[in-house]
């Protein structure tokens, strides 16, 4: 008995563990799964062909054609932004290095609403730089480009975060040895950082790509709500609960809870992949 | 193929890292850069292979101006410190890096490549570890891979930025005779970087030693021993034993501690003469021209000598002694902690407060 007293640690009493445990399952349980089991239940409640009904919908699906195009232009420009972002951050020494840093996470610390108000003060048709594109006769706000910029926006962080701290722990001397060797520029990018980095890139979209689809508050304020064309999936829900279609609204939320769970299991497979590509290295230091 | 320096500037920020560099490097032969760390000696390496741009200077490879050259025109081999190899490539597809990014009209053929590869692992010894990956070898190994790495363009020119400070003694000892050996074999001028002053007088034909951005003495390993021209040099290759003290008739002089020096010499003031452990012998008695008087503080048996330990008594110096004498000596004398024993200096060398340049003394054949 005294010997299985002595190799309790701390923290380890059973009533601990059990009770952090159970408040832990409870509350992913209350706050996670119900809402959305209840998502996915409501959806199917007026039974299939109604959910059939509501997918099929011009509306519905010029909301989910918006979606997949403002995840589609978004997705590319965060990805190159975000690599050269990275690449100049961690290869370059510069003045304003460490500011520039701090500054890619303002998207994260705005509000996605203040961001789109920002953006409707700038580009709206009485705003500096809105009302000399009116004389152009582009519009940008309440039409599809405004909310592809306010998208953009509010997801730049993602990839240059994800990409950051990689590039700066792996260092530069690879890329050194491949310069010496004779490589090119493009060579250099394609044969040894791409690799290198290649599944927190991925990763990064795949946060990148979740967040376009789910944003709500940015979009809302410099969509205009045209149904048909400018509503977004998001956008889609919330007009459709207004009009009291609860079941339409529940159908396209189901959608975008299924792009959820698609995300997570990729981010999943990227995250297992990062681990495996870690791993060996670990190794290394057992044999040197 | 040479290399020539010639007044190598180089500044990072307010930090003047090069003062005025100017060096010959002669086609051929393996030259060591030795230096404590911040001396400069990597930052010169890698001005040589065109990592670093220098802010005044020019570099010169067989009598040709590079200084404008980028570093994939170059065509140096490079070694890094910590190896460099591409993660994720296989150690065949390292090797066959530099030969699969060339222009397509200069590219060998696939089959070609692969022969290359082969001869190149062979020589290096590791022929059946070609599709292991990096993460998976040793030290030694990746050593040996970046190596061959280096060695897949026939550069003319190979540097090596301290090859061997990541592995352990005996893997170093090895690798620096396959090394030397290869250097023989193969005739390409190579560069390398060093701290460790054993690795540099072992396997280099040419030690240039730096020290705070300058070069304070280029020299064989032989000459660099025997006659260093700097106390930086004479501190830093190994230990030695110092006596501070004043010169006045031939004799310095400080508490109880005095040497007559031998010749003539006409000067005098504060100096300090320097011992190398080997140029001292200890008795139980004063000699004529000396006076040293040290107890032993410590004893050392492993390795060719003994070594002692002895602190200075009624005189002083700012590190303990060190004296190095024979099994058979050890053995005959017996000495044991706390003894007390006197120095006698065969050889020594003068600094005084004029010259930066020692005078060497000897008072062996009178």
């Amino acid at each position: 008995m005294s010997k299985s007293k002595s190799t309790l640690r701390i923290g380890d009493q059973p009533w601990v563990k059990w009770s952090l445990i159970g408040s832990a399952l409870a509350l992913v349980l209350l706050l996670l799964v119900v809402p959305l089991i209840l998502i996915f239940a409501q959806a199917f409640s007026a039974g299939t062909e109604s959910l059939w009904v509501n997918l099929t919908d011009t509306y519905t699906l010029s909301a989910i054609g918006l979606t997949l195009l403002v995840a589609a232009m978004t997705v590319p420009i965060n990805l190159v932004f975000g690599v050269f972002l990275a690449w100049l951050v961690t290869r370059f020494e510069f003045p304003g290095r460490k500011l520039l840093i701090t500054l890619i996470d303002i998207p994260f610390a705005v509000s996605p609403v203040v961001a789109g108000l920002l953006y409707l003060l700038l580009y709206g048709s009485n705003g500096w730089l809105g009302s000399w594109l009116m004389d152009q006769d582009i519009q940008l706000m309440f039409a599809w480009p405004g909310i592809v910029m306010v998208t953009v926006f509010v997801t730049c962080p993602f990839v240059a975060r994800e990409l950051i701290p990689l590039m700066q722990q792996q260092g530069r001397e690879e890329e050194e040895a491949a310069v010496v060797l004779g490589a090119s520029g493009w060579q250099l990018f394609r044969k040894v950082t791409l690799p290198n980095i290649q599944w927190a890139l991925l990763y990064g979209v795949v946060l990148t790509n979740a967040r376009a689809v789910g944003e709500f508050g940015a979009v809302s304020v410099v969509s205009g709500n045209i149904r048909g064309e400018t509503n977004t999936l998001p956008l889609h829900v919330e007009l459709l609960y207004q009009d009291y279609n609860v079941a339409g609204a529940f159908t396209s939320a189901s959608l975008l809870a299924g792009i959820a769970l698609l995300t997570l299991l990729v981010k999943s497979f990227v995250e297992w992949r990062q681990a495996r590509q870690r791993a060996p290295e670990s190794d290394q230091a057992d044999s040197l | 193929m040479s290399i020539r320096l010639e007044g190598i500037n180089k500044y990072f920020g307010q930090f003047q890292a090069l003062k005025d560099i100017s060096l010959d490097i002669p086609d051929g032969q393996l030259t060591g850069l030795l230096g404590p760390s911040g001396s400069g000696k990597t930052t010169l390496l890698r001005i040589i292979a065109g990592l670093e741009t220098a802010e005044q200077g020019r570099i010169l490879f067989h009598d040709q101006d590079v200084t404008a050259l980028h570093v994939r025109e170059r065509r140096v081999g490079f070694v890094f410190q910590h190896y460099a190899l591409f993660r994720h490539m296989t150690v065949a597809q390292n090797i066959a890096f530099g030969l699969e990014v060339l222009p397509r009209a200069e590219r060998p053929a696939a089959a070609q490549i692969r022969r290359q590869v082969a001869d190149l692992l062979d020589m290096v010894q590791l022929a059946h570890l070609g599709n292991r990956y990096p993460s998976q070898l040793s030290g030694g190994q990746k050593q040996r891979i970046a190596l061959a790495r280096a060695l897949a363009m026939q550069p003319q020119i190979l540097l090596l930025d301290e090859p061997f400070g990541a592995l352990d003694a005996k893997v170093r000892k090895d690798l620096r005779r396959w090394l030397r050996a290869l250097h023989d074999e193969l005739h390409f001028t190579s560069v390398f970087v060093t701290h460790d002053q054993e690795e540099a007088l072992e396997l280099s034909d040419r030690v240039v030693v730096m020290s705070a951005g300058k070069i304070e003495q280029v020299d064989h390993p032989q000459a660099l021993y025997a006659e260093p021209e700097s106390r930086f040099v004479f501190d830093f290759l190994g230990h030695v034993n110092v006596l501070d003290g004043t010169l006045r008739n031939q004799r310095v002089v400080q508490g109880e501690a005095w040497v007559t020096l031998p010749g003539d010499l006409n000067c005098a003031g504060e100096v300090q003469l320097y011992l190398r452990p080997h140029e001292v012998r200890l008795q139980d008695c004063p000699a004529g021209h000396a006076h040293l008087p040290l107890q032993i503080e410590s004893i050392s048996l492993i390795g060719a000598e003994v070594r002692l330990e002895l602190t200075p008594c009624g005189w002083q110096a700012q590190e303990p002694w060190e004296v190095g004498i024979s099994h058979v000596e050890f053995n005959r004398w017996q000495p044991q902690r706390g003894d007390r024993c006197y120095a006698v200096p065969d050889v020594g060398h003068l600094f005084d407060v004029q010259r930066s340049h020692p005078r060497t003394l000897s008072w062996v054949d009178g």
